[in-house]
């Protein structure tokens, strides 16, 4: 195991993270569209509200962590990908500041504004990560220089569409079991009568995009066929995804949200998995994808960073779980919340 | 359309907007820990209240920063690939540095701070606003160190024609770190000590709970004065005499010192004109650079003309906001110093100009910080990494000029809107006032 293959699996670790607890808030904010009342939409709010923040630092950490460890791939995704990512920083402005915004002044109007902010900005946020990720798997134009030969429209084919639709209801029904701990009453039953179809949903788009990768991104399944890992990670999904709507109808919702969650980590693995050792294929050459050797820091760089995140991590880890079994339980609103 | 010129001007709209609010934030934070820690340990109601006060606008002002800080973690990327192929080796681990070690605290500690105070024990409550001050005092490091490391590298070797970490510990520890930390933290705790000192003085002359509002104008104008103390000696001084040991064209930029003398003098005032090189108007105290420097009148002291004219900073800018700056401080330290008199004399309450200035000077260290923070980086160009890389060859090569035009057209907007709903949301939360003291819950 050399250093590069340890950050390749601690940048998987900060960006499955980050899918599985911004995720959730995400969807929250998603399903916030379909919220009946001034009541539900308040608590939707409050249900993330003390931890949104620290969810989106996974994002800000992944991001910094791959500056670091992969300054290549940093440097020809983001610049790559520069519309994209103007827009996706321009939805989490929005739906950030949205909900510090909505309950600071008394007015329906003014609460119509940023609830249609935060579950716009959200569904964009979720719609953007993606696309990101349907264009990693089908490749990027990048040339021999290392650098992104596309545009914009590119970024936005069918295919890629198709992950954004997907991290859309995925994050819906990830959300949504969250939610179902946080809430009661009627507000809890519009959430339940909504999970099973998004369910159906995710799990007929994830069979088009199962058929749609053999033709568009076979070669995908060139390196995993003999790999136990793969297996492994599709089983765990497979699992899951039978697992959730069994929970959910009995009452299980911490259950069925580890399922959730293991979907993501599943789906992010696999797709780990077949592109290792790659970062990000080219679709021009294989020889110009961005791997972890050709695209990394040197050799000091990365064992700095591990002792960094060695020494930062757990504790990281050990004061989210103790921040998250603060505010456990069902959401109550006092004068302090939003 | 000049691509450098846009994603410069991009750059400095994004870092310009998002530095209001850090320094706000973090000298914010550290006063909250004195007023929570006297609410807990006293038990004191007044304190209590004040801090729920300003715990709601400490909440707006670190959401707009987190909102807007987000952008600044990708921009490297996408407005400047070429430097973070360059710089990436070293540059990277101090941001991811600041995620792990600063970002994660004050975030996690932020919600637990402002939702949490019916789910916790007051100790707790008090250790997670501790937590976020530590926090956010953290990521200001870090980030200060990538940014010094900007200003005088160390650590590395050029190979792979790019700048790779030989010594870490070097690297984050660089001539002008620790320096520059001071420098701004102390900034930070200024902006802070206004910020607070000018809300209760509105809170007073508009008559809202103005016996609490003085609790908290008090500790804040003293806390002032120390902080405006320091910055000018030993932080501001101590910088002033590394950037000139350093970054010599820079600092004969900042002080508008054009030619190599003997006995220079310390510029109050002047006009730059790069050409012909001089400085028109010029009003100075005779020696007194040479001195501050050296300790001795007759000293020499680097001028611009030792450097090739196409390594100067652009003159205007860099004289203009590092003097209007180094003013500011020191009206800073005049006004804190005139309140804390009148303090002691406990006149400090009735003296309705005094409370006015201090509210009106509510603004102006963040003014100082963004003009601080343009005199250190226009004073290093055309560098981005000094001496080493140009800024002109630093950016994204694959982005065109219009998508950077987009970009700023597009956070222009979002920023005013932000801005004008900051401003709002503050005002409108500052009239809504402290929650009074029961007299059946005083102490």
């Amino acid at each position: 195991m050399d250093l590069n293959f340890i950050w390749f699996i601690l940048l998987m670790f900060l960006i499955i993270g980050y899918a599985i607890l911004d995720g959730f808030d995400l969807g929250v904010g998603i399903l916030h569209f379909f919220s009946k009342s001034d009541d539900e939409r308040r608590i939707n709010i409050n249900a993330i509200a003390p931890v949104w923040d620290g969810n989106e630092v996974w994002l800000i950490t992944a991001g910094g962590a791959l500056f670091a460890a992969f300054p290549i791939v940093y440097a020809t995704v983001f610049s790559g990908f520069y519309i994209a990512f103007m827009l996706l920083l321009t939805a989490l402005i929005f739906r950030a500041v949205s909900m510090e915004f909505r309950g600071k002044v008394d007015s329906p109007r003014w609460r119509k504004i940023w609830d249609f902010g935060f579950a716009s900005g959200s569904l964009l946020s979720a719609l953007l990560f993606g696309v990101t990720a349907g264009n990693i798997l089908r490749g990027i134009p990048i040339n021999s220089e290392l650098m992104f030969e596309g545009n914009f429209i590119g970024l936005l084919n069918p295919y890629s569409l198709l992950t954004g639709l997907i991290a859309v209801v995925l994050f819906s029904l990830h959300g949504g079991i969250f939610l179902m701990q946080k809430t009661e009453g009627v507000h809890k039953e519009n959430i339940a009568g909504k999970l099973n179809g998004l369910w159906i949903i995710f799990v007929i788009l994830f069979f088009v995009l199962l058929l749609y990768t053999i033709f568009e991104a076979r070669y995908l399944f060139d390196n995993v066929l003999r790999n136990p890992l793969f297996y492994f990670f599709s089983a765990l999904l497979l699992l899951s995804v039978i697992y959730i709507p069994v929970g959910i109808k009995s009452g299980k919702f911490k259950a069925a949200f580890i399922a959730s969650s293991l979907i993501i980590l599943s789906m992010i693995s696999s797709m780990s998995v077949s592109l290792f050792p790659s970062f990000i294929p080219s679709s021009i050459s294989k020889e110009f994808n961005l791997t972890i050797y050709n695209a990394s820091s040197s050799q000091t760089t990365l064992q700095t960073m591990l002792i960094i995140a060695l020494i930062g991590m757990p504790l990281v880890i050990l004061y989210t779980i103790f921040i998250y079994k603060v505010f456990k339980g069902k959401v109550i609103i006092t004068k302090d919340s939003y | 359309m000049d691509a450098v010129l846009l994603a410069r001007l991009q750059f400095a709209l994004t870092i310009g907007f998002h530095f209001i609010f850090p320094p706000i934030s973090i000298g914010l934070a550290w006063l909250l820990v004195i007023f929570e820690g006297l609410g807990w340990k006293k038990n004191n109601i007044i304190y209590q209240n004040m801090g729920k006060f300003f715990g709601k606008l400490l909440a707006i002002t670190f959401a707009i920063g987190v909102a807007t800080g987000i952008v600044m973690e990708f921009q490297f990327g996408t407005n400047w690939a070429e430097y973070s192929k360059f710089v990436g080796d070293i540059f990277g681990a101090p941001l991811a540095a600041e995620g792990i070690f600063a970002f994660f605290l004050e975030s996690g500690f932020l919600g637990l701070y402002l939702f949490g105070r019916d789910r916790v024990s007051k100790g707790v409550h008090w250790f997670a606003i501790f937590m976020v001050a530590a926090g956010s005092t953290i990521s200001a490091f870090w980030i200060l160190v990538a940014n010094s490391w900007q200003q005088t590298p160390a650590g590395f070797i050029l190979r792979n024609g790019r700048a790779e970490l030989t010594d870490f510990w070097e690297a984050v520890f660089n001539p002008s770190t620790i320096i520059r930390f001071l420098h701004t933290f102390d900034a930070a705790l200024i902006t802070g000590a206004f910020f607070v000192a000018g809300i209760s003085a509105y809170l007073i002359i508009k008559d809202k709970q103005k016996e609490m509002a003085f609790h908290t104008l008090k500790i804040a104008v003293i806390f002032g004065l120390i902080a405006s103390l320091l910055e000018l000696f030993p932080f501001g001084h101590e910088h002033a005499i590394q950037v000139a040991n350093t970054q010599p064209a820079k600092f004969a930029a900042q002080e508008g010192i054009y030619e190599t003398q003997k006995e220079a003098g310390l510029v109050v005032f002047g006009i730059p004109s790069e050409d012909p090189l001089e400085l028109k108007y010029e009003v100075k105290l005779p020696g007194l650079l040479s001195y501050m420097l050296y300790g001795d009148v007759s000293a020499e002291v680097k001028g611009l003309n030792e450097f090739p004219k196409d390594e100067h900073p652009p003159l205007f800018i860099t004289f203009l906001s590092f003097h209007t700056m180094v003013a500011l401080g020191s009206y800073f330290i005049f006004i804190m110093a005139v309140s804390s008199l009148l303090l002691y004399k406990k006149k400090l309450h009735k003296n309705k100009f005094i409370l006015k200035l201090l509210l009106w000077s509510t603004p102006l260290p963040v003014i100082a910080c963004q003009l601080g923070w343009a005199a250190t980086e226009v004073g290093r160009q055309p560098w981005i990494v000094q001496g080493m890389l140009k800024t002109k060859d630093a950016v994204s090569v694959t982005v065109p000029a219009e998508y950077i035009l987009f970009s700023i057209i597009l956070f222009s907007v979002v920023y005013l809107i932000l801005g004008g709903l900051y401003v709002y949301l503050l005002s409108k939360k500052i009239n809504a006032g402290p929650e009074p003291v029961h007299t059946t819950e005083a102490v």
